[in-house]
């Protein structure tokens, strides 16, 4: 909105979208913390509630409608892919695998749904908290199940290689498992959503700033409108995919500390 | 040196997060996780549960009501067969017992048959050895009456006179 309103206001010359059109202001001016993602995020999470509670409440063996769609979702987490991954000890698993898909997958789709239109995960805060948690969970379970020194010993030598390999292997690990994984978990949630909605407002802005150029340029704008469209359809396909990514590398670090031997 | 979450071109760095993003980050997490495990979780679990008990109670249902239909058949087939064996029986137990009465009957008959012959032979016995005494008597009486009128001489003699008689009747017996 900023943008189009700097854009009216500037009249001449095309601003391209950059990384401070993510920077909203706050909605009440004199809460400077209560930012639109931040609604967003308090936004999705009543919705979720409300829609699962309402679809669950019944628990009916013949499931209607409402408790059909809730179950499906619900039964894509739990049977698709935490009982394929996790093994036996699913069950324990599942609610926060469950939530952690729901509430990406709604903040993924509040960058395309008319009016909100902005991925909360496209402010890496969001994302790294979700990172922190799934860090924090998975390092939990493996200490838990295996000890301290017998898991800390499991990542750093792993075992069935040789010995010189240790020397380029323990580093790589140490890093992967305690660096690498949160940072590429929670920057590739937020580097898709932020692209994604980037590129959204390339073609959007770019087309509407391109209907009022002069007339050869105003044949052009449809052009950029439907690659709009175009794009809007195919982020709502990464939204899908990267909530599912998120959901399904955090089961598969889980199920790595679970297991003796990852 | 510019701040750290400033990019060289003035824009802001957007892989530096806010606090506050990070933070309401968690707490919406924690909400829904809260809310989700406890109210929904649980509820399509039991909803799970019901229905794999609905299906396999069902099912369950079915196959002893299949086994109780097939013991049924089984029942009614072995019946039939005693009923069959049993009418045969009593159908082969009724032809010999007709053909025993029929026999016993023929015996019977054949018996009595036989009996009154014989009843009728000896009394027709009886009769003739009857009449042959009787008629031996009175003939040899007569004889005697005549032939005692005849010679003139009275055979008052008892074995003579039966002797005479004998002879006679022999007599008669051998010219007839």
């Amino acid at each position: 909105m900023r943008t189009f309103v700097s854009l009216a206001a500037e009249g001449e010359g095309f601003t391209p979208p950059s990384a401070n059109d993510f920077v909203l202001p706050p909605i009440f001016e004199n809460i400077s913390w209560f930012t639109k993602p931040i609604l967003l995020a308090f936004v999705s999470v009543i919705l979720i509630s409300v829609f699962f509670i309402i679809s669950s409440r019944k628990a009916a063996t013949v499931p209607s409608k409402m408790q059909f769609a809730g179950e499906s979702v619900y039964g894509f987490i739990r049977d698709g892919l935490a009982k394929d991954v996790l093994g036996p000890e699913f069950m324990r698993f599942v609610p926060y695998l469950f939530t952690l898909f729901t509430f990406v997958l709604v903040n993924n789709w509040f960058g395309i749904v008319p009016m909100l239109q902005f991925p909360t995960f496209s402010r890496v805060g969001f994302a790294y908290a979700l990172a922190i948690i799934t860090y924090l969970v998975y390092h939990y379970v493996g200490v838990k199940k295996q000890g301290l020194g017998h898991y800390l010993k499991g990542i750093a030598f792993m075992p069935g290689v040789p010995k010189p390999i240790y020397v380029l292997l323990t580093p790589i690990e140490i890093a992967t498992f305690f660096i690498v994984r949160p940072f590429t978990l929670g920057l590739r949630l937020f580097a898709n959503m932020f692209a994604g909605h980037l590129l959204l407002l390339v073609f959007i802005l770019g087309g509407e700033h391109l209907l009022q150029g002069v007339v050869g340029l105003k044949l052009v704008s449809p052009f950029a409108f439907t690659m709009g469209i175009a794009l809007t359809f195919f982020e709502f396909m990464v939204q899908c995919l990267q909530a599912y990514i998120f959901t399904l590398l955090t089961a598969l670090y889980i199920a790595g500390s679970l297991a003796d031997e990852h | 040196m510019q701040p750290l979450n400033l990019l060289a071109g003035g824009e802001l760095n957007p892989l530096i997060p806010h606090t506050s993003e990070v933070i309401v980050g968690f707490i919406a997490f924690t909400l829904l996780f809260l809310v989700l495990k406890s109210k929904v979780v649980p509820m399509f679990e039991k909803a799970y549960a019901a229905r794999t008990e609905a299906i396999q109670g069902g099912i369950e249902r079915a196959e002893k009501a299949q086994l109780e239909a097939q013991r049924a058949l089984v029942q009614y087939n072995e019946q039939l067969s005693s009923a069959q064996g049993e009418a045969a029986k009593l159908r082969e137990d009724a032809r010999a017992q007709g053909a025993a009465i029929l026999e016993e009957l023929r015996t019977k008959a054949q018996d009595e048959a036989a009996r009154i012959t014989a009843a009728a032979h000896a009394s027709i016995e009886a009769e003739r050895q009857q009449a042959i005494t009787s008629l031996r008597n009175e003939v040899g009486a007569l004889a005697v009456e005549l032939a005692s009128k005849i010679v003139g001489e009275a055979l008052d003699d008892q074995v003579r006179q039966s002797r005479i008689v004998d002879r006679f009747i022999e007599d008669l017996e051998k010219s007839k």
